[in-house]
């Protein structure tokens, strides 16, 4: 759940912290805080190295907000600067072959046939408040390959447009279309078939709000 | 000429993000209407959207913002100075 940004706004606070009103850095970047965050953690897969980004990307845009030209959206820029930062740090470290600068590329031919069903019963959103659901989730969309883990969040879980998505990854909106559609469907095929036991029993007495 | 399942399945985010051509859409429509399995696997699909989108899945961890902004006040204090 994004935070509502008003353009407006958002222009009047930067005029007047290059004015000298400095503490109003705090409000222009507290709605950019969430996806800011679930970028660098779908970059670097780690909620430490997540957060310390985040803030070293906040300072930077901080020190450079005199750069920020307005032609984009305040959190597009922002974002831009928060995927540099995240790029930096992988290629410093380098560790992890599968996350690599490598696989960040489409170039993966793969297979995207969904899980493959004959009925489906509706999981609510009530089932949310069992645990194991969101870590079932949480782990489904972690263990997907970073350029397609990316696009989801910012998509579905950031819910920014195809066009805000592209510029703050900097690839085309052509390709956050294609990676979005892969990203469902390795969902569905991953999840559909463990989701099955979160559906509400039906009828009477065992139903949910009981 | 009717369209088939793998066809389908080539529009599923699309057609979940409403962005199928009016025509394509009345096909996958039809095609939906009589095929239990595209049924299912659309609906499970976007089930598996709405889901993830939920605030509950995945959250900021504990103390971020409060950290964030005490690091960032610190940064402020500096550049006054």
């Amino acid at each position: 759940m994004t935070n509502a940004r008003n353009p407006e706004f958002e222009a009047e606070c930067i005029r007047r912290i290059l004015a000298g009103e400095k503490h109003l850095f705090h409000d222009l970047i507290r709605p950019c805080e969430r996806s800011l965050y679930f970028l660098l953690f779908s970059l670097l897969k780690n909620e430490a190295d997540a957060e310390d980004a985040a803030q070293d990307t906040v300072i930077k845009v901080f020190r450079n907000l005199h750069l920020f030209r307005g032609d984009s959206q305040f959190r597009t820029w922002v974002l831009s600067i928060a995927r540099n930062e995240g790029l930096g740090r992988l290629r410093k470290a380098e560790t992890r072959r599968e996350d690599s600068l490598d696989a960040l590329t489409d170039s993966e031919a793969g297979d995207f046939t969904p899980a493959v069903l004959t009925s489906w019963r509706e999981i609510p959103l009530e089932a949310l408040e069992r645990n194991e659901l969101g870590a079932l989730l949480r782990t489904a969309i972690e263990g997907l390959p970073a350029i397609y883990r990316n696009v989801v969040l910012l998509r579905d879980i950031e819910e920014m447009d195809v066009r805000e998505t592209a510029a703050a990854l900097g690839i085309s909106e052509g390709a956050v279309k294609v990676r979005l559609h892969r990203a469902r469907l390795l969902l569905q095929r991953d999840l559909a078939p463990r989701l099955k036991g979160f559906a509400p029993r039906t009828g009477g007495l065992f139903g949910w709000g009981k | 000429m009717r369209i088939d399942c793998q066809h389908v399945w080539e529009y599923i985010s699309a057609y979940i993000d409403g962005e199928v051509p009016v025509e394509l859409r009345a096909e996958i429509d039809q095609h939906l209407e009589t095929c239990e399995i595209c049924s299912a696997v659309l609906d499970s699909t976007r089930n598996v959207v709405v889901l993830i989108g939920d605030g509950r899945v995945f959250e900021l961890p504990a103390g971020f913002t409060d950290r964030l902004h005490e690091r960032l006040e610190k940064e402020l204090a500096l550049s006054e100075s």
